[in-house]
């Protein structure tokens, strides 16, 4: 019965581990689902060929060729370092070592190519610790980044370092172990990397290599696990989320913006002669529905995901007009608002209401001289490299201020006070529109 | 004189049983901003150059809508929306070319879903056109040699994707083009869209189209080129906030066609 201890400890770890981050995963599910429905255009097919691209394909990544690079090498380490934890779990749960080694050559390859990857991962992680801490690159220290948001990012870098520097650890024993010919350590494997390391480990009698090799292995999977729950109250979540996000992102010319449905319905109505501007709605008919967003549930599916996915790296920011001139609007902000919001709304029905009075989308977390910053110029949809839409919910947003609350400035009231009378923003009268031609 | 400048309205060509091949979308500042009806007039010339059947609205045309719509008044938008595509398809307008970018992609990505379906062009790519084919010569060195750089209008460039035609004629004209820092997908607004033409800006340290000339000006240029008549307002009070202007101009691309063809 001892022997199959490690098995059944492993087996309860895999099982918690896996079936925690599921129950969070559900409840992303269930606050995405907070808002509305929509459509997105496009076919399925080039929504898959965007996905492959822009995810897969890290398009938009390597706009900036260093951390472009950089983000290359740790994506690429972790798709394929995920390889090596199929083996982990099978290893674990059955009690083999190294079960793919029958792989021969193969496993050697592969071996080789994680311990590559792996050393590549943590100079990475270091640069981009530099690039945070000590370059101090200015979008990373906005005024939104300050407290979790940045311990967040730290923190995803000390996960990832410890993770490799686990892995290689692992590895060096086990190579060490193999060199020995210890019993159980089957010799498989290239270890590029860990064999260099292994000459540390020289003066090891076995059974401290075994420990050591037991328990980098035991930290390595349970730090993976951790990691793996730690997503979803992390901006991390976009190495899940960056997938489904493409898949769904605008396939439209950037410039187009929805025309909205519920106002279409009251223009044909207004349009035509025949209605009874009188007319009870029908008794099953759905309350209407708000003009534009005031909160999190007035915006769309895809604008929610768009929040979960963001990971905070402010291109969207930097590139953004108006928050490059000092102005208080940071499309990142937005995104992290609505999560920050989303959240809030997902606690209280999971019975835990925040305390103190609640707080809103509008007012409560963005500003309207946040929004009415916006010049729309796609700065931001462009700059995102994982399609993420920061404009779209801050129209959203400007047609709540203007049509439920006719909330816009003095200035852009006389402006749509000229459209709606004189059909042009400026107080000019229709019929001279043509006088132009009488000064050529 | 005079009868040489009449512009054909839909409805006078219609009414003689006649339709134009294009229809000309003045836009709201190339029918009342006087900077921008310079632009037209200098367009209008190259159209009548190049021997292109086209009509205007006149008095039947009106806002499409675009800045009540990115200002949030969704209704406003689609009510001028409504009322332009009964006014087009009643004419049964099948192509529309217009030199303001923002009528441009309302036209062409935000009317179709309200019946009003289109082909529709920006001047940039009609006129590169017309040079590809043959319509439209220029024969004057004007602008050779000369340095100009050119501005992305965002609802032209990111917005839709032109980035190639403007530049097009800008070679057209043997000038040197030098491109900003920030240029094509990563050109910075001018300030303008959004209906931020129509208002103050919000609080901050400067205003977007200091920062977009301080960029044009890192180039050295004699011209800076735009496409769109709110760029080329904002550029224009740019370059006199930095008392430039004696030295460089902002032009359309329809005015330095125009001005290299002598007309």
């Amino acid at each position: 019965m001892m022997t199959y201890l490690p098995n059944l400890l492993f087996l309860v770890a895999l099982v918690l581990g896996i079936g925690y981050f599921t129950r969070n995963i559900r409840k992303l599910i269930r606050n995405i689902k907070l808002g509305r429905p929509t459509e997105p255009g496009g076919s399925r097919a080039a929504r898959w060929g965007q996905m492959a691209r822009i995810a897969l394909g890290q398009q938009k990544m390597v706009v900036r060729p260093i951390a472009g690079i950089l983000h290359v090498i740790v994506y690429v380490g972790f798709v394929i370092i995920n390889i090596e934890v199929l083996e982990i779990i099978i290893d674990g749960l059955f009690g083999t070592h190294r079960v793919f080694a029958f792989l021969g050559p193969v496993y050697d390859v592969l071996i080789g190519s994680f311990e590559i990857l792996a050393l590549l991962v943590i100079v990475a992680v270091v640069l981009f610790w530099l690039r945070r801490n000590a370059l101090k690159l200015a979008r990373f220290w906005k005024p939104e980044m300050k407290g979790w948001p940045k311990k967040d990012a730290d923190w995803i870098l000390y996960i990832e370092l410890v993770l490799m520097c686990l892995f290689l650890t692992m590895n060096a024993a086990d190579y060490s172990l193999q060199e020995m010919g210890a019993a159980h350590y089957t010799q498989a494997g290239a270890f590029p990397v860990s064999g260099w390391i292994a000459q540390f480990m020289s003066g090891m009698s076995e059974s401290t290599l075994i420990l050591v090799e037991r328990g980098a292995w035991w930290l390595h999977i349970l730090g993976i696990l951790f990691f793996l729950n730690y997503l979803y109250y992390s901006k991390h979540l976009h190495i899940l989320l960056a997938f489904p996000n493409t898949y769904w992102g605008k396939l439209q010319p950037k410039g187009e913006m929805t025309n909205l449905e519920s106002v279409k319905r009251e223009v044909a109505l207004m349009m035509d002669p025949s209605a009874d501007p009188f007319a009870a709605p029908a008794a099953d008919a759905p309350p209407p529905e708000t003009f534009g967003a005031r909160d999190v549930e007035d915006l769309s599916r895809i604008q929610l995901l768009n929040a979960y996915t963001c990971t905070e790296c402010g291109r969207c920011t930097s590139e953004c007009p108006a928050n490059q001139t000092g102005k208080k609007l940071s499309p990142r902000k937005i995104m992290m608002d609505v999560r920050d919001r989303l959240e809030a709304k997902g606690r209280e029905l999971d019975g835990k209401p925040a305390q103190g009075e609640e707080k809103v989308l509008l007012d409560g977390y963005i500003s309207r001289e946040e929004l009415w910053a916006c010049t729309t110029c796609n700065a931001c949809t462009e700059a995102c490299p994982v399609s993420i839409d920061p404009m779209s919910i801050i129209l959203e947003m400007r047609r709540y201020l203007v049509m439920e609350q006719s909330a816009a400035s003095q200035e852009l009231n006389v402006m749509m006070g000229n459209i709606e009378n004189n059909g042009a923003p400026w107080p000019f009268n229709q019929m001279d529109r043509l006088n132009w031609q009488n000064e050529m | 004189m005079e009868s040489s400048t009449k512009i054909p309205t839909l409805a006078e060509m219609t009414a003689a049983g006649q339709e134009p091949e294009i229809l000309f979308w003045v836009g709201c500042a190339g029918s009342f901003d006087d900077r921008a009806k310079k632009i037209t007039k200098a367009f209008v010339k190259l159209l009548q150059k190049a021997g292109v059947n086209f009509a205007v609205l006149g008095t039947e045309e009106s806002c499409t809508g675009d800045p009540a719509k990115r200002a949030g008044n969704e209704f406003l938008f689609q009510m001028q929306a409504a009322m332009n595509i009964q006014v087009m398809n009643g004419y049964g307008v099948k192509r529309i070319v217009t030199t303001c970018p923002h009528c441009f992609n309302t036209l062409k990505n935000e009317y179709p879903e309200l019946g009003g379906d289109y082909q529709v062009l920006h001047h940039t790519q009609l006129l590169t056109d017309l040079v590809k084919s043959g319509k439209l010569t220029i024969e004057g060195g004007t602008f050779r040699g000369k340095r100009v750089t050119y501005h992305d209008p965002c609802y032209l460039g990111r917005a839709n994707g032109v980035y190639e035609a403007p530049r097009e004629v800008i070679r057209k004209l043997d000038a040197e083009l030098v491109e900003m820092k920030r240029c094509k997908q990563r050109g910075l607004c001018c300030g303008a869209g959004g209906a931020q033409m129509f208002k103050e800006p919000e609080p901050g340290n400067k205003d977007v189209n200091i920062e977009r000339t301080e960029q044009a000006l890192e180039t050295q240029p004699e011209v800076v080129a735009a496409a769109c008549p709110f760029c080329n307002t904002m550029l224009t009070d740019g370059i006199k906030n930095k008392e430039k202007e004696a030295s460089i101009k902002v032009m359309d691309l329809a005015e330095l066609l125009a001005d290299a063809a002598d007309l």
